[in-house]
């Protein structure tokens, strides 16, 4: 639990990173460093997206699996890494 | 119809109809009259009155055929002469009675028909009659139902008056329920089903008990309580690999594709390109004592901390670190004794042999949560009295039990067996002190023990191995003779710090030592083929595992100096410092066995990565239009070439 709780904290700690948000399989944020609003926003929007990845790599062949996605803009990267159960999201400006 | 008087018009009693027949017919008026005489006429009140001539007036009436009730104007329509006409005779048939009879002629066909019937019943009652005497008991005649006389009876019963009576109950409580039927899906289900199969086969395999009962309660609490966190560890971990590899993306681009353009226009030179810089935060007061990489996940390498200082002994780490992540190790155990050596096996990357200070070796296993080792040797067990300076696995033994050696400055070297739940040792060897001879007690005349530092083993003759000591001796040993060595080397003034056998030509190894050189040998010739002079303390050397001829070396200046013997044989095509402070001592380098870089760890804790430039990596150049050979066999007859230029001289001046 605790080593978890490093990992995430270490991942903050990076250069340029600018919120992550864990995200349960309904949905549901479960833990963010966001503010309450843009947390509802990217964890509904992206959730879609991830079950629209998940299923284009599935359909191709059903005994490949979705590792992660990265969806870099403008702005910053969105950085998802998809779980069986939950899905985690980091938002980066890597150029900072 | 009969002529009639007026008089009879009315319907009147006898009187009257006496007194017109009395004209009409008189005898037998007579008689009647005589016995009717004495009633008087009476008058009807609404009697018409007539007078006597009208009272004899006499009216005829005709009886004649004509149907009085007959029509006698009926008129068709012809539609040949488009006219009513009449028709000409009318029917003056009145019927008055019908009565059908059932009377038949006697000749008809029906009667025949009959009579042939009732001949056949009378006979049939005829012979009957004959026989009826006799089958009177027997027989009962058969009622014949008859058809024609059947009857229906119904009857109507009571219907009972209906009563509706019906209850409510709690509507069940109901959800939506979707769901997609992709291809992925269904292979998803059958996979668990497949999953589940298994785990009964396996549950109807074991013995079940009471205790893995109890246990595995317990499990199911534990499963319960803690599911949200720890299941994201290893999404985590990617998500940190993901966005150090953004962070340090320049880097991961060099490593990958940077090769340096210069070195084009270097003739001979080569350069070193910093890559990632490795360390850990609870690892900074201690140094790299050990780089091991390895063979099975190529970006993950292991870092022994501890110290070389007699004086400043404390405790040690082991830390695991990966390319793919350079800001946090990937395993980390703290050991309490500095850590002097370790070696990855080479087919089970989870095993881990060290070797530390205080003359112990254990074991770890990565695979573990645990952060001990799971062997460790005691005092009991043959643990070394000196610091470990040296361990290296070997191939497992007839049994199948890994085992690996320590070499230690108490001058023994020293097998280990892992033998189910412990390390057994055995003593290979012991480096006496050719001819000095100490006194011991009571006269008795003790060998003294050669310090072993480091050692190496051949990596084709199995049996072969090298010892360098703190005397700067090596000595060449088999593993079949534990007292004699099969070769001496006279190779440094001070303590040998690494000897290792080249990885393709078998008969050249390398020593380096504190005092500033770097030797190449021939094991057959007691003589070194080169020596280098580096100007600074060597810590350690390291042979390239593509070319045979290309070699490093870190100094205690801070410098990694490289070699390629096939370029230049008397000097370093590279001398780079690597380090920013110029008093932190080099003390390991590792080659990468499959990528160009290399790893330098210093007395401050860091590991820094180097990436070699081409000229550091040179192929030998193929002729034009001849394929370019591969494989060990050109390296080393690269070597051989090298070497046999030595000897020639040799030879000629001897």
């Amino acid at each position: 639990m605790a080593e978890v709780e490093e990992t995430l904290k270490r991942i903050q700690g990076q250069k340029g990173v600018q919120g992550i948000i864990i995200v349960n399989a309904e949905g549901i944020p479960i833990k963010t460093t966001l503010d309450n609003s843009s947390t509802v926003q990217y964890a509904g929007l992206i959730h879609q997206l991830v079950m629209k990845a998940r299923t284009t790599v599935r359909d191709i062949d059903p005994q490949n699996d979705l590792t992660f996605l990265r969806v870099r803009s403008k702005k910053n990267e969105i950085m998802i890494a998809p779980d069986k159960d939950y899905f985690l999201i980091v938002i980066q400006n890597p150029s900072d | 119809s009969t002529s009639a008087t007026n008089e009879e018009v009315h319907s009147e009693p006898c009187i009257h109809m006496i007194t017109s027949l009395d004209e009409e017919d008189g005898t037998e008026m007579g008689e009647g009259d005589e016995w009717m005489q004495g009633k008087t006429l009476i008058k009807p009140l609404d009697q018409l009155d007539l007078t006597e001539a009208e009272l004899k007036e006499e009216f005829t009436r005709i009886l004649t055929a004509n149907n009085p009730h007959a029509p006698q104007n009926i008129v068709r329509y012809s539609f040949k002469e488009r006219s009513y006409k009449p028709i000409s005779s009318v029917d003056q048939l009145a019927v008055h009675f019908v009565l059908e009879g059932n009377l038949l002629h006697q000749d008809s066909d029906e009667a025949r028909r009959q009579r042939a019937k009732q001949e056949k019943a009378t006979e049939g009652g005829g012979e009957e009659r004959a026989d009826s005497v006799e089958s009177k008991a027997g027989k009962k005649e058969q009622k014949i139902t008859n058809q024609f006389n059947f009857s229906e009876r119904a009857s109507q019963t009571l219907n009972n008056p209906l009563r509706e009576r019906g209850c409510q109950t709690e509507p069940p409580p109901r959800a939506n329920f979707s769901a997609t039927a992709n291809q992925w899906e269904i292979y998803d289900v059958y996979l668990e089903v497949l999953q589940k199969q298994e785990k009964n086969k396996e549950k109807a395999k074991a013995v079940p008990k009471k205790d893995d009962d109890k246990g595995k309660k317990k499990m199911m609490l534990v499963e319960t309580q803690s599911d949200d966190i720890t299941k994201v560890a290893k999404v985590a971990k990617i998500i940190e690999r993901m966005v150090n590899q953004n962070t340090f993306d320049d880097i991961a681009q060099d490593f990958k594709y940077f090769e340096d353009a210069s070195d084009e226009y270097r003739e001979q030179e080569g350069t070193l390109l910093p890559l990632w810089k490795f360390q850990y935060d609870k690892a900074k007061r201690l140094s790299v004592t050990a780089l091991c990489w390895n063979e099975s996940y190529k970006d993950l390498f292991a870092v022994g901390l501890g110290s070389y200082d007699f004086t400043k002994q404390g405790r040690g780490m082991l830390v695991f670190y990966s390319l793919k992540n350079s800001t946090f190790p990937e395993y980390i155990y703290p050991t309490t004794s500095g850590i002097l050596c370790l070696d990855i096996h080479k087919h089970l990357p989870y095993l881990v042999a060290v070797g530390f200070y205080d003359g112990c070796v254990a074991v770890y296993n990565l695979k573990e949560e645990t952060l001990q080792p799971i062997y460790k040797s005691t005092a009991k067990s043959g643990k070394h009295t000196d610091p470990v300076w040296q361990v290296k696995w070997q191939k497992d033994d007839m049994d199948n039990n890994h085992n690996f050696f320590s070499v230690s400055s108490d001058g023994r070297v020293v097998s280990w067996t892992l033998v189910k739940n412990e390390l057994v040792f055995t003593d290979i060897i012991k480096l006496s002190l050719a001819g000095a001879v100490s006194e011991g007690p009571e006269g008795v005349q003790l060998p003294i023990m050669a310090c072993g530092t480091s050692f190496d083993f051949h990596k084709q003759i199995d049996y072969l191995f090298l010892v360098g000591t703190e005397e700067g001796k090596i000595h060449k040993c088999s593993k079949a003779y534990s007292s004699q060595f099969l070769e001496t080397y006279n190779a440094h003034n001070m303590a040998v710090d690494a000897v290792k056998w080249n990885h393709f030509h078998t008969k050249v190894f390398i020593s380096c030592s504190s005092d500033w050189t770097v030797k190449i040998w021939d094991h057959t010739i007691k003589t070194p083929m080169f020596t280098f002079d580096l100007n600074a303390s060597v810590g350690d050397v390291a042979w390239s595992p593509y070319s045979s001829t290309v070699f490093a070396a870190v100094t205690t200046d801070g410098k990694v100096h490289t070699f390629d013997l096939s370029i230049n044989k008397y000097e370093a095509i590279c001398q780079q410092p690597v380090v920013a402070k110029k008093k932190t001592k080099l003390t390991h380098i590792e080659f990468n066995p499959v990528y160009p870089i290399i790893i330098v760890g210093d007395d401050r804790g860091y590991v820094t990565s180097l990436k070699l430039s081409p000229n550091l990596r040179k192929k030998p150049k193929e002729k034009k239009g001849q394929e370019l050979p591969k494989g060990p066999e050109v390296e080393i007859a690269k070597m051989e070439k090298l070497l046999s230029l030595l000897r020639e001289p040799e030879n000629s001046n001897a």
